[in-house]
This record gives structure tokens, sequence and C-alpha cells, in this order.
């Protein structure tokens, strides 16, 4: 008797055949990519995905067939996840980071990146001190095999050498960048994550760089290298530095947000913390390349004292125009 | 009582949803304003998806770095700066960034969350953001790098308790998912995802269709097809679908006995059943179009 006036079954028959272009094309693109689509499609993409919404919200208003209702959902969720996912090319994603994004996040970031920077002076200016008054502090904010052989104990002649490359040959030059890049890469992200417990371990490790770079200048100024060590470092320690004050920003801002979330709930204010900082993290290990670069090649190329302060001269004033100066307002995509 | 049942079958039906009875579902509003009710993820699928990847992680580095020792070898010697650098490289990329670059394509899964069926959403509803993937990748620095390292160090190095003080504040990290009730890691909390399951079922036939020309010998009466409801109708249209012979008769003559319905000799169980529940759904479907949803049979509404 009903079953010819069963409006569900009408329902179904009227618009299936919409639901299986549908999965058709979702199919289709999940073999390849959005691009094996034609323009065709691509326009037919979001009027079937939303055909098959409110084909859901029929169903589960009027129809009992449950597996009706379990594939809409699904076929929903795949259209849903395909329609409002990722989609613009990874060249668009970054200009969009290099031109806006990066120097956004940087920007809106600058008061923990001031506590930061507070925070690695300390460390400098306290191990500077402190090492200057009893060398024996060398070793306590150096570990060993950081130190390479500097140290107060070593001799003034041994100490020059370090700063300068010896022989005339630059092998090994890029396999020694990239290792740097990756492990100063790692700290960085190291710190960031760790800003999840309430700040302190990034704090701690932002004035422990300090107070390395501290105690490092300190042996060599006691030496009458601080001239020399000052261009040795410029040269890359601006850009790292940078970097890595940045990096441990990022971190003050997760765990900062974590304590005092604001005015938002506790979740929606960690998740957008976290994508600001994480965009800024992605900035960090963009500089700690180029810092990875100027560090393992250009020092070991460049050996004029003044040249290397005027490479580190000019990245100290680059790198904040580019991220801290003001620029024309884009309409975030 | 019986008034407070009445208003939540009501709610239920406003709503458009049964009851929720799986935990592990949540709502997922679309900007379209419809709720797509997703399920999450649990624990034991995204463990094996992340064994999957390391696997596969593990495998590639290995495969390249013999690729690499024989390149060396075939250079002899003299190519080893840029083999080095290629598979400094290599292993930065595939350490840091393997997650980040898989979950940015259009299906916002890796290999493993692909076998498992699983992938990244944005638990807002929105879209999945490019700053959101890499925040939920920088995580797992704590999350998983430091506690493998933890185990990869040798006891000597440190003294024994600073080890296990240290294994510990891991498996806080490493076992926060199971801990909070949408398996969130830390990763997935401060980056505002979540990872569902997306899986791609088929249409299958109309029940009421493919049941349709044994079904015009069966009469029942308005009695008869007011003594189950929807729960019932579900759990017979599973029956159905699965069609075990046991099963079927089982149930058959169960429901013959609860509206008293007197068998043909020819009459098979499995047309009896069928035409009961082309019968019982049109009944409710009836019913539900006029605001009433039964939920069950003890829903007397």
């Amino acid at each position: 008797m009903a079953e010819l006036h069963l409006k569900s079954y009408r329902f179904r028959a009227e618009r299936e055949d919409d639901w299986r272009r549908l999965e058709r094309l979702l199919t289709k693109v999940g073999k390849g990519s959005p691009k094996a689509l034609s323009d065709e499609e691509l326009l037919a993409l979001p009027v079937l995905y939303r055909q098959a919404l409110s084909s859901l919200s029929v169903a589960r208003a009027t129809s009992l067939d449950q597996s009706l209702v379990d594939y809409l959902e699904s076929l929903s969720a795949r259209a849903y996840f395909l329609v409002y996912g990722v989609r613009s090319s990874l060249f668009e994603r970054l200009g969009g980071f290099f031109g806006h994004a990066w120097p956004a996040a940087a920007k809106a970031l600058w008061r923990e990146t001031l506590v930061s920077f507070l925070l690695t002076a300390i460390g400098v200016a306290a191990a500077y001190f402190l090492t200057l008054h009893d060398p024996d502090w060398f070793s306590a904010f150096v570990p060993d095999s950081l130190a390479g052989g500097r140290g107060p104990a070593a001799s003034v002649e041994s100490m020059r050498a370090t700063l300068y490359d010896a022989g005339g040959d630059h092998k090994g030059l890029s396999i020694f960048a990239a290792s740097l890049f990756t492990h100063n890469s790692g700290v960085a992200i190291f710190a960031f994550a760790l800003g999840f417990a309430f700040c302190l371990p990034t704090a701690m490790l932002m004035a422990y760089n300090g107070a390395m770079l501290g105690a490092f200048l300190a042996a060599f100024g006691s030496k009458g290298l601080g001239f020399e060590v000052g261009g040795w470092l410029a040269i890359h320690g601006v850009t790292e530095i940078s970097a890595v004050i940045l990096a441990g920003a990022a971190g003050l801002r997760i765990g900062w947000t974590l304590a005092f979330p604001g005015d938002l709930s506790r979740p929606a204010a960690m998740a957008q913390a976290g994508r600001q900082s994480a965009t800024l993290m992605g900035g960090v290990v963009v500089m700690l390349f180029c810092a990875g670069i100027l560090e393992g090649v250009g020092r070991q190329v460049i050996q004029n004292d003044f040249v290397r302060y005027g490479v580190g001269l000019a990245t100290l004033i680059a790198w904040p125009v580019y991220l801290y100066l003001p620029r024309r307002l884009r309409v975030i995509p | 009582m019986k008034k407070a049942k009445t208003v939540k079958a009501a709610a239920a039906v406003s709503m458009g949803l049964p009851p929720a009875e799986d935990r592990r579902e949540r709502s997922l509003v679309t900007p379209e304003g419809v709720d797509l009710r997703v399920r999450l993820g649990d624990a034991g699928e995204r463990a094996s998806a992340l064994m999957i990847d390391l696997a596969i992680m593990a495998g590639v580095l290995i495969a390249f770095s013999l690729l690499t020792l024989l390149a060396f070898i075939g250079s002899k010697g003299k190519g080893g700066e840029v083999i080095g650098t290629v598979w400094v490289l290599v292993f930065f990329v595939l350490r840091n960034l393997y997650f980040t670059l898989f979950e940015l394509t259009p299906r916002a899964a890796t290999p493993g969350k692909r076998a498992m069926g699983l992938r990244v959403a944005a638990r807002n509803g929105g879209r999945l953001t490019a700053d959101a993937i890499f925040a939920r990748n920088a995580m797992r620095e704590i999350e998983l790098y430091l506690p493998l390292s933890f185990l990869l160090t040798n006891g000597d190095q440190v003294g024994a308790l600073v080890n296990l003080a240290g294994l510990v504040w891991c498996g806080v990290f490493l076992l926060f998912p199971l801990f909070n009730r949408d398996r969130l890691r830390v990763g997935d909390l401060v980056a505002g995802t979540w990872v569902v399951k997306a899986p791609a079922r088929k249409l299958v036939p109309d029940l009421v269709q493919s049941s349709r020309p044994a079904v015009g010998r069966f009469n029942f009466t308005m009695a008869q097809l007011d003594a189950y409801g929807v729960k019932e109708l579900h759990v017979l249209e599973d029956v159905l679908r699965r069609f075990e012979m046991k099963t079927v008769m089982l149930v058959a003559a169960r429901i013959r006995l609860k509206i008293g319905w007197k068998a043909s000799p020819d009459e098979s169980d499995g047309d009896f059943l069928a035409a009961y529940y082309a019968a019982l759904r049109g009944r409710l479907e009836s019913r539900l179009l006029l605001g009433k949803r039964r939920k069950d049979k003890f829903d007397k509404s």
C-alpha cells in the first residue's frame, strides 16, 4: 500500500543524479589535484555541495532511511572539506606570507618581542660582567662542545685564529651552513614549543642564550679582540639572534595566552595565538636559513672586519624595515 | 516525567537530530548553517596513523641514506660536499616538514592518516589555514621528538633522576589526547584544529525499492503499524541489509507475535519483513511530516 506513496523514496529518486555527480567530482579530486576538474565542473562544485547540504537537511527531517542519511552526511562532509579546505596554490600562499602575514604577525607580537629581547640582553650583560670578573664563569655558561677550544685559558693567537679562516680553500662550507641551519631551526622551534609550559622554559632559554653570547664576548674582549669578535658575530649574528628572539616571542605569546586568555574562551584564545605565533615561526625558519648561509659561507669567505660589520649593519637595518615599517593595508584573503 | 519526554522529543524533531548516542560525535556547523555531525578519530586510529607515518619517515630516511652512500662511493668522494648538504636538508625536511607539507594538500592528511580514514579540520568549521597546520606540527617538537630523544639518550650523560623527570614531563604531552574530551593533542589545542574521520560511503539501494515486487500482498492495519517507533525501524533496516538467515527468521517471528500477524503458508520471512519495513516507514514518515517523531515503541505521543 504505502510503497508508491513514500515521499522519501520519491525525494531520493529526484535528487540522486546530483548526488552521484558530486560524488564523481569528489572522487576525481581525491585521485588528483583540484586542477583535475574542468572550469565547468569547478563552477558546478559549490552548487552541488549546497544541494547536497539541503538534501541532508530535508532527509534528516523527513526520511527514516538511515543509510540514506548516513550517505548524505558523508557526502556533504567530503564536499565541505573540499569547498572550504586548503585551496590556494603554493605560490599564492608564499606571496601572502612574505607580503603580508609574516610582518603582520611580527607587529602583533611586539610586546613579547620586547620582553624576549630584554631577557636576552639581561643574559648577555650578566654573563659578560661575570666572566670579565671571574673567567671561571665561562665554562659555566658555554658547554665544552660549543666552546671548541675557545675560552679564557686559550692564548690570544689561538683565539684570533678561530675568528678567521686559515686556509684559502672553502671546502665543506655548504654542508656546514646546512647543518647550522637545521640545528638553529631545531632550537628555535623548541623554544617556541616550550612556551606552552607557561612561558618559563622559553624565558630561561632566552636568558641562557644571551648568557652564552655574553660569555663569548667577554672571553674575547678580555684578550683585546673585542672589535674582531664583533665583526665575526655581526655578519650572521644579527639575523640569527633576531630570529631566536622572535621565536622566543612566539613561545611567550603561547604561554601567556594559556595563562591569561583574556576576553575569549581559553581554547579559542589559544587557537588565535597559536596561529599568529606559528606564522611568525615560519618567518623565523626563513631568517635562520639566511643566517645559516651567512654564517656557513659568508663568514668564511669574507675575512675583512669592516666588510663583516657592513653586512651585519645592513641586516640590522633590513630586517626591522621589512618587518615593522607600516605598509598599505591589504584585504586578508 | 511524560512532559519532559515530550519536550525532549520535540527538541529532537525541531533540530532534525536523533538522540546523540555516539560519544565521539561532534557538531560541525558549516557556514551554510547545517550541522554535519562529524565523528572524531579515536586514540587508536590516531596512534596507528602516527606509527604508519613514522615507519614511512624511517623507511625514506634509510633508503635515502643508502642512496647517498652509493652516490658517495660512485663519485669517489668528489661530490661529498653536495651529497652531504642534500642529506642534511632532506633530513630536516623529513623531520620538520613531513607532516606540514602533507596536511597542506587538499586532503589535509598524511599518508598514515589517509590510511586510517582521518583528516585534519578546523574546530570552528571554517577554512583550514596554513598557519594552523604549521602551528599544530611545530608543537610535535615537544610532543614527539623530545620524548623520542629522551628515550635515545643514554643514562650516563645525565642523572637517572633527571632522565626520569624528563620522561614524566614528556609523558604529559604524549598522553595529553587521552585526557580531554575531543582527543586534542597540544598541537591541536594551539592551532584550533581537530582530527576527524571522513570515510567515503557508498549510496546503497533503497530497501523500499529493492523489495517492491513482493510487497503488494501484505496489508497491515494501523494498529499493527503503530507497534514500533523509529529506533526499531532502524534496527529492522540493519537486519534487512545484512540479511543473515537466522536473524531474519528470529526477527520475523518476533514481529509476527507482537503485531498478531498470521502467516500464510507460502509467505517467506524476508518478504514479510521487507513489506513490514516499507509499511512501517511509510507510516512513521507520514507522522514525521506532521511533526511527530516517534522515538521508539515506548513513545506514546
